[in-house]
């Protein structure tokens, strides 16, 4: 039994004997007051009717008086006992009813619905804890993809709001602490099909124990956390999270790039971002000296990035203690204009602004560009609820935490081959991205650059499978459409991984071998339409021959006979 | 001292003795039967069965079980009286007593090892 049943009936305790005594007494008094019968016999009434005469009174009170009229002392004690049940029975059900209302048989309730939702999932999920503006991305984007999740977060304001949220697929949800063991096995940790724990809470700790916690009791299962500061990452680290996302540091890097290689950026802002940018607003890069506003967390990973590209930098912050092993400082805000004055605004190239202060980083943003227009601007945005204002700032660059993890994280759980083409990208120097970008752009035009991976296995690819031992396929025969061969899908290989080794932009020539696994990239239709030549015996037959394959025995064998004759 | 323990303890001896008392005597014999002490043994039987509500230990269970076949036990006894009595035509047989009591006794055992259990357990827990 579970602890509803135990909590229920523990509270009834009081009101189920009070009922069973009052109606123990008024039974046994009735039985013991003579009444007469109709012929004016004395009589006592037995168990039987007694019961029955106290049933129907304590329950209705709209009785008559049998099997015999009452004496008026069967009257006086009929009377008592009216009261005593009625008062007994209204006891009953306002505890009844108090305990359905308690706050904590609320919280068992939902637990226990949780529990049996997240035990009869049949398919593979993600356990999510944290539903903040990270988790709410991640979890949106997974049901889009059609896979499933399941959420903790500690705030019931924000479980409400995964309610509101309309998801085409139902979340089960949990307003608990994801820190607890217990918890989290409630939310499916130990169940065969979770495939990924995702710890997005905004509390380091939090995410270090629900790692831990996953790594003990599943060491196979994908960890992803996010994470604020150094300490916790190389903690992390040392007991095998398979992917540790610190905002600042990625956001760095990214800057980084954006500074270093713009077509490179564009690349990768449009394999990662759903809506990214035109490729008119590629930002070009002017070499020069950048002005960083504060140095906390933000700010020491991009001097660091920074440095590493072996750029000019001043930076500014109000204190300076932090300051004191940095050449080139200037101890204030930087929403003044003498500070940024003192900065040098009018001879650097970019400003960022990135304190933690959503309103000093706006005022740093609009005061610099007041004395020096033509600055590249970049802005951290701190708390979510701003997004209007940020978005209408005109600033070139707009950094906001929560979006850059999710952004990410779903590359991540798209494909592993994606996080392996970024880094093969590295490699290569911005003209070839340039010629990526426009072959990209050719495909996709504005609309949103989807991207997805083929692996040449009998499970993901049988119908590959099944005719690689016919006759070859190549990666030109998967880009065709199984609609009308002569047409090619809106989209191509990015990335071809074999036995050998990988490649970037493989040739539509390559022939597919088992164990192949393909990056593709291009639009949302294309992967639909893809996923049937992969699967379809038939539709990839018709796609290599040009020809409907026969689907019968009988068909098969008149064919022959066709061809045998011919 | 727990004053809910004495409570407890008291209602489950009760039940015994109440029940052992009810099945003493000539098993047909409707004169050694009282029928005030079959109301008074079911009644005392329905409140240990309320009392062992909610304890969650694997004796509690035990307890909860023998206590509920007493009662079942007992209704059915006070089931065929009240037939007896009042609906069969030929009234309140020897051999309608007899079910009676039996089923009486069979509530006896079920409240017996109920006891036992009680025994059982405040053995096993010294304090």
């Amino acid at each position: 039994m579970n602890n509803l049943v135990f909590l229920f009936m523990r509270r009834l305790r009081a009101p189920l004997i009070t009922l069973i005594t009052v109606y123990a007494i008024t039974v046994f008094g009735m039985t013991l007051i003579p009444g007469r019968d109709a012929d004016g016999n004395v009589w006592y009434m037995d168990f039987f009717h007694a019961f029955y005469f106290v049933s129907f009174m304590g329950t209705t009170i709209g009785f008559g008086e049998v099997p015999y009229e009452f004496t008026d002392a069967q009257r006086m004690w009929v009377t008592v006992s009216i009261y005593a049940t009625v008062i007994s029975w209204l006891y009953g059900i306002g505890q009844t009813l108090a305990v359905l209302q308690e706050p904590m048989f609320g919280r068992l309730m939902r637990l226990r619905s949780f529990q049996t939702h997240v035990r009869n999932l049949r398919e593979p999920f993600y356990l999510v804890c944290g539903y903040g503006v990270t988790g709410g991305i991640v979890v949106r984007r997974l049901i889009d993809r059609g896979v499933r999740a399941v959420v903790v977060d500690i705030e019931q304001d924000r479980i409400d709001a995964l309610e509101l949220d309309n998801l085409v697929i139902p979340v089960p949800s949990l307003c608990a602490d994801a820190s607890l063991p217990d918890i989290l096995d409630h939310a499916g940790l130990q169940h065969p099909h979770c495939v990924g724990v995702l710890a997005l809470t905004n509390n380091d700790n939090v995410n270090l124990s629900i790692a831990i916690a996953s790594k003990l009791l599943a060491p196979r299962r994908q960890v992803i956390t996010r994470t604020n500061s150094e300490v916790t990452t190389a903690n992390m680290a040392s007991f095998g999270t398979d992917m540790i996302v610190d905002p600042f540091r990625a956001y760095a890097d990214y800057m980084a790039l954006a500074a270093r290689s713009p077509h490179k950026l564009l690349v990768y802002d449009w394999l990662m971002n759903p809506h990214h940018r035109t490729l008119s607003s590629v930002y070009k890069h002017a070499p020069g000296r950048w002005i960083i506003c504060g140095y906390g967390r933000f700010g020491r990973a991009l001097a660091a990035a920074f440095a590493a590209e072996g750029m000019d930098m001043t930076i500014i912050d109000p204190s300076p203690g932090s300051l004191a092993p940095v050449k080139n400082a200037v101890v204030g805000v930087g929403t003044e204009a003498h500070t940024l004055q003192e900065a040098g605004v009018e001879t650097a190239v970019g400003i960022i602004a990135g304190t933690a202060n959503d309103a000093d980083n706006l005022s740093i943003i609009m005061t610099a560009r007041e004395l020096n227009p033509k600055l590249t601007t970049v802005v951290r945005q701190n708390l979510h609820e701003n997004g209007l204002i940020f978005r209408n700032s005109r600033c070139d660059f707009i950094m906001e935490p929560g979006r850059i993890i999710a952004n990410r994280i779903l590359a991540h759980l798209k494909t592993p081959l994606l996080p392996l083409f970024l880094e093969q990208l590295q490699a290569r120097d911005d003209v070839w991205a340039h010629t990526l970008v426009n072959r990209m752009s050719s495909v996709v035009g504005d609309a949103e650059l989807d991207s997805w991976s083929v692996q040449v296995t009998p499970a993901t690819a049988p119908a590959v499978v099944t005719m690689m031992t016919e006759r070859a396929v190549s990666l030109r025969h998967l880009n065709k459409d199984p609609r009308r061969r002569d047409r090619m899908l809106p989209c191509f290989p990015l990335l071809l991984k074999t036995a050998e080794g990988v490649h970037l932009l493989p040739g539509e020539l390559h022939e597919l071998q088992s164990g192949d696994e393909v990056l593709f990239c291009g639009l949302d239709v294309a992967k639909r339409r893809m996923e049937w030549s992969v699967n379809n015996y038939n539709v990839l037959h018709y796609l290599l021959t040009g020809e409907d394959p026969p689907h019968s025995i009988l068909a098969r064998l008149l064919r022959r006979h066709d061809q045998e004759s011919a | 001292m727990n004053r809910e323990k004495v409570i407890f303890a008291f209602f489950i001896v009760l039940a015994l003795t109440l029940n052992f008392g009810f099945v003493l005597g000539e098993i047909d014999n409707a004169d050694h039967h009282d029928v005030f002490e079959l109301f008074a043994a079911l009644v005392v039987s329905l409140i240990c069965t309320v009392l062992k509500f909610g304890d969650r230990t694997h004796l509690g269970a035990l307890m909860l079980a023998t206590s509920l076949v007493a009662d079942v036990q007992l209704v059915i006894a006070a089931g065929f009286w009240g037939y007896g009595e009042q609906v069969a035509a030929t009234g309140m047989t020897p051999k309608m007593m007899a079910s009676v009591v039996s089923f009486a006794a069979g509530a006896l055992v079920a409240n017996l090892i109920s006891v036992v259990l009680l025994v059982v357990e405040t053995a096993l827990i010294r304090r």
